[in-house]
């Protein structure tokens, strides 16, 4: 089957994002042990700057170009680092001693606030929009076997070295090592001398600038952009960041990568009207034979 | 704690009570119309575009002096693109409001919710664009002024196979979208009954972005021609990844596609597309032109789409159905709208039949480096009112004098051009 | 004993308040009949969530479960032979109410299950997934029997309007008079031992197993007899009525409430119904003042909006949240 080649690469370059976004979730899951429902919306945040960003920045280099390209991220992630912070100072800060329960329905609330901001004409508006072209779609590869263009290639690309620079972040730096401490233990942690809200605070606009550059990965692949977009894959990667095992980051890229390709496979045949449901039948049937996810370590609990 | 929870509970009553002090101005001096529509939610690029057609038509009306002395005080309230929103919706606008008649919901579902509430109340409805069948089987009080799903899918089954001469086609629906299955069922049952064959079969889900794994399989099949019944943000994410994976067959659609955004950014890619639609923004009737101009003026310069022309008619037709009744009175209302014959609405001739759907013919449209050419009208019976023109250019015939006379359609030439 | 009388007079009021709803402006019938479905469905999600200690984002699946299983019975019913109005209507109802009642507890069911080996946010993400698997399934559904379209899939099903304001809050009634007994017998304290400290519990030989699987069952039960009064009152179904979305509206008035407090959670089920239809008036922005209000209420009173629990349980609530250091990754 000449198709088989074809459907791993498109969902290969589907996981990836799945994964990126999957890596915020399970980030802000280390630390804090909440599920940020607002997590996707941020993702549709940074589509949307990015589409800002890009007007902005043609009239400085044309769009199209790799140094635009860059900016255009940059922009875009540092907005939404700014946006996840202030997220987490102003709606998940006071709650940090309460349930976790409580935290998720604050997050819910962010979550609607977003969308529906969103929605206002005013703001973005309710219709979908078309996103620039500032990653080439030229393909590199065209024939009946396989056909590949520059946005899956550059996706994938960008996704593998940004986790590639979240893993030395995390597991070779000062700050990531703090991280790591207070995901560990929050009291020994501030014990040693860690400022926890810093910890927080940076956790939450890491996660959120890669949500950013998700956002623009995805709107770039598939260029068209509305106030919504972000329920969907937010959903989905939540499912990846748990079933690669949440809290755990190779996990999150496993997880995403898995959804990806299961999701695209089904696609392509005779069930793709169960599409979905088979997605999270897949996710149900690994998590009761290995409940905490393909790499998460067993809690072991304390009495 | 205790003075919070008092200070919460006295600012939730408070929301309340200022909401129920907000009575409607009394029905002495102006008509209360309702409008339910998804101003927000999943629909919402719909409901808004609905939204902005219809007022535009209700404040020409006042401008010009209202109806039967008096102006309309339009009342629009917004769903959410929930059923359940729907329903309370028109109850807030039947039972508080008093609105003497109803305008609404884009989406059949919300409209089925909604419309057994007005059917009970005896409040007019007229659907600006809700095409399933069963929406005005709900009673003698609900009317449309859209063409329905199954005449739509027939038009394009008809079309693919004696216009474009193609037998081997690739469906791809919506799985979410009610109207997406209905077409693509009576695409369906008209392609095979009349000698095509069905190759393939895929859907997906509103809001999904990725469809090269449906793609890649339909291309495995090697269909003539693919038939994709969706809503335009899918559509135009479809039609580039089909070209993208080397699929240059036709595409059709319906009027789900039309949009100035379809083609945004990968206008090459729709060539050698076809969908039916309600209306040409380029058609030169001078109803529609008007129409464009004003929308334009009132819309910081944005291109009016088929809905915002629905929602145009539909509060038009409304208005004009006061007129000729000469009172607001539910029942004589409801015999005005009945009545409607030829009116000459933005969306083409329209006269509302005995099963209050509207017959009106439907505009076929080619997509030429982005722009929509006429290619060819189907009356309401399913005739092809012109014959198919496969060049697509510069020959818009006006809407208002289309040839009656059934003439067949011509076959076109089996070298129909290949899109890139 | 007393609780008996409690429950006669509560259905005797509902019976007398029923003769003068008729009326009534319909809108604001049709407000008290969503509160009526929201207590039933809040309430039942707090045997699962707020007293067992589970994490269910599932609610709107059983609620879709039990409001196509009630339409199904009902229209074959109304189109064989029996009416659907006065006492054969009632009948109908009765009849499509209790089936569908059990097809969504043989639902929570299979869904109960999974929650014996999972935990907190994997619990929650598999109940999603059930919910959404249940939307898909629906979705693709679509028979006829004797020329009558049942289900419909993405199209919908149009179903009869049987239900009424006596049925409803009838059904209010019971659903939490039965919780509410449940959870305060003997039998009934299981739950909250599962909730308060599981291992405890399996010590002092609570089944914990029989227990979280029975919260489930009984929640599901429930939330099947809700979806099928819901269906019949707006006299159409589609998928898009039950995703995760509308489970997480339920939870969001379970955890308002006040987790697994009865009182709390009714009272949060009115506020949550009414809030968005008073804030109606300023269309597009009612959702976001809405969504700015939970973030501001949550902040304000985290444990819930009106949270009043009693001694005994404030006293192990805690002891629950002491701080989350145990959970070491």
């Amino acid at each position: 089957m000449s198709q088989i080649l074809q459907q791993l690469v498109n969902g290969i370059s589907l996981g990836a994002i799945y994964a990126l976004i999957a890596l915020g979730y399970t980030m802000i899951y280390g630390v804090l042990r909440f599920i940020n429902f607002a997590h996707g919306d941020v993702f549709m945040v940074g589509a949307f700057m990015g589409y800002y960003a890009s007007t902005w920045v043609s009239k400085i280099a044309p769009i199209g170009t790799v140094p635009a390209a860059i900016l255009v991220f940059l922009i875009s992630m540092t907005i939404c680092a700014v946006l996840g912070a202030t997220i987490e100072f102003l709606a998940y800060r006071p709650l940090r001693s309460r349930p976790k329960l409580t935290v998720l329905i604050t997050a819910i609330g962010v979550s609607l606030f977003l969308e529906y901001l969103g929605q206002l004409p005013a703001v973005f508006g309710p219709d979908p929009r078309g996103f620039p072209a500032i990653i080439s779609s030229k393909p590199i590869i065209q024939s009946t076997l396989l056909t590949l263009n520059v946005v899956q290639v550059v996706v994938i690309g960008v996704s593998l070295m940004l986790m590639f620079v979240l893993r030395i972040v995390v597991m070779r730096t000062k700050i990531g090592t703090a991280m790591r401490a207070v995901s560990f233990n929050q009291q020994a942690a501030s014990l040693m001398g860690i400022n926890i809200s810093m910890i927080i605070t940076f956790t939450f606009a890491v996660g959120s600038a890669l949500a950013a550059a998700g956002g623009i990965l995805y709107a770039s692949q598939y260029p068209s952009i509305d106030p919504l977009m972000g329920i969907m894959p937010g959903l989905k990667a939540f499912v990846a960041a748990v079933l690669g095992g949440i809290g755990n980051i190779p996990g999150a890229a496993l997880g995403g990568f898995i959804i990806g390709i299961v999701e695209t496979f089904v696609a392509g045949t005779f069930l793709s009207t169960y599409r979905d449901a088979i997605v999270f039948a897949i996710l149900i049937l690994i998590l009761i034979f290995k409940p905490s996810g393909l790499l998460g370590q067993k809690e072991i609990e304390k009495v | 704690m205790r003075s919070t929870v008092f200070l919460v509970a006295l600012s939730c009553c408070g929301i309340a009570l200022a909401s129920c002090n907000k009575t409607t101005s009394p029905a002495g001096d102006t008509i209360p119309i309702g409008e339910y529509a998804s101003l927000t939610g999943n629909t919402a690029t719909f409901g808004q575009s609905v939204h902005s057609g219809a007022v535009l038509a209700i404040d020409e009306i006042n401008t010009s002096g209202g109806v039967i002395g008096k102006k309309i005080n339009l009342i629009t309230e917004d769903d959410q693109s929930k059923t359940e929103d729907a329903a309370a919706a028109v109850h807030k606008l039947i039972d508080r409001d008093q609105v003497i008649a109803l305008l609404g919901e884009v989406a059949s579902g919300r409209s089925k919710a909604g419309g057994p509430i007005a059917q009970s109340a005896h409040v007019p409805m007229i659907s600006p664009a809700s095409t399933n069948e069963d929406v005005t089987k709900i009673g003698d009080y609900i009317f449309r002024i859209c063409f329905v799903d199954s005449y739509q899918g027939q038009s394009m089954a008809r079309f693919a196979l004696n216009s474009l001469g193609k037998k081997r086609a690739a469906l791809l629906e919506d799985m979410k979208q009610d109207y997406s299955v209905g077409l693509a069922k009576s695409f369906r049952e008209t392609f095979a009954k009349s000698g095509g064959q069905i190759v393939s079969e895929q859907s997906y889900a509103s809001g999904d972005k990725d469809f090269h794994a449906q793609l890649t399989s339909i291309r495995s099949f090697n269909p003539d021609v693919i038939f994709v019944p969706g809503y335009y943000n899918e559509v135009g994410l479809i039609v580039r990844q089909a070209r993208e994976l080397g699929l240059t067959c036709p595409i059709l659609g319906g009027d789900g596609w039309d949009s100035p955004e379809l083609t945004k950014g990968n206008e090459s890619a729709f060539n050698d597309t076809y969908f039916s639609n309600h209306f040409a923004t380029e058609d030169p009737d001078p109803v529609v032109q008007e129409f464009v101009k004003k929308y334009k003026a009132k819309n910081d310069g944005k291109t009016p789409d088929a809905m915002a022309a629905l929602g145009y008619d539909a509060a038009r037709i409304l208005a004009d159905a006061i007129t000729r009744a000469g009172t607001t009175e539910h029942q004589k209302l409801r015999d005005a709208i009945a009545a409607t014959k030829d009116f000459p609405g933005v969306t083409g001739m329209i006269t509302i039949d005995k099963d209050r759907n509207a017959q009106k013919p439907l505009t076929i449209l080619r997509i030429v480096d982005g722009k929509f050419h006429f290619a060819q009208r189907i009356g309401a019976n399913g005739e092809a009112l012109t014959p198919f023109n496969p060049n697509g250019k510069n020959s818009m015939a006006p809407a208002s004098t289309a040839p009656t006379s059934a003439a067949p359609a011509t076959p076109a030439p089996a070298s129909t051009p290949a899109g890139k | 004993m007393r609780s008996n009388y409690v429950l006669l007079i509560a259905l005797a009021i509902v019976l007398v308040v029923s003769q003068g709803v008729g009326s009534l402006n319909h809108y604001y019938l049709q407000i008290l009949m969503y509160i009526g479905f929201n207590i039933i469905l809040a309430t039942s999600l707090n045997l699962i969530n707020g007293f067992t200690g589970q994490f269910s984002l599932g609610h709107a699946g059983f609620m879709g479960i039990g409001a196509y299983s009630a339409a199904i019975i009902s229209t074959y019913l109304t189109t064989h032979g029996f009416g659907a109005d006065g006492a054969m209507g009632s009948v109908v109802l009765m009849v499509s109410l209790i089936v569908a009642g059990f097809v969504a507890a043989l639902a929570g069911l299979a869904v109960g299950y999974p929650s014996l080996r999972l935990k907190g946010d994997y619990l929650a993400i598999v109940t999603l997934g059930f919910n959404e698997i249940i939307r898909v399934i629906i979705q693709n559904v679509d028979f006829k029997i004797d020329g009558v379209d049942y289900v419909g899939g993405a199209r919908g099903f149009t179903v009869p309007k049987l239900t009424t304001f006596a049925w409803t809050f009838s059904i209010v009634v019971v659903v939490v008079w039965v919780i509410e007994n449940l959870i305060n017998s003997t039998y009934g304290r299981g739950f909250l031992a599962v909730r308060d400290d599981e291992v405890a519990a399996e010590a002092m030989g609570v089944n914990t197993t029989k227990f979280k699987v029975r919260a489930f069952v009984i929640g599901a039960f429930f939330a099947g007899i809700g979806g099928g009064l819901f269906g019949h009152f707006i006299q159409y179904i589609n998928p898009d009525s039950f995703t995760f979305l509308k489970s997480i509206e339920i939870v969001v008035m379970v955890i308002l409430g006040g987790m697994g407090s009865t009182p709390g959670v009714i009272i949060a089920a009115i506020v949550l119904t009414i809030l968005p239809e008073a804030l109606r008036e300023i269309d597009q922005y009612r959702m976001i003042v809405y969504s700015l209000l939970l973030i501001i209420l949550m902040i304000m009173r985290p444990q819930g909006l009106f949270g009043t629990e009693s001694m005994k349980r404030r006293a192990k609530r805690r002891a629950e949240n002491k701080p989350a250091t145990a959970a070491s990754a």
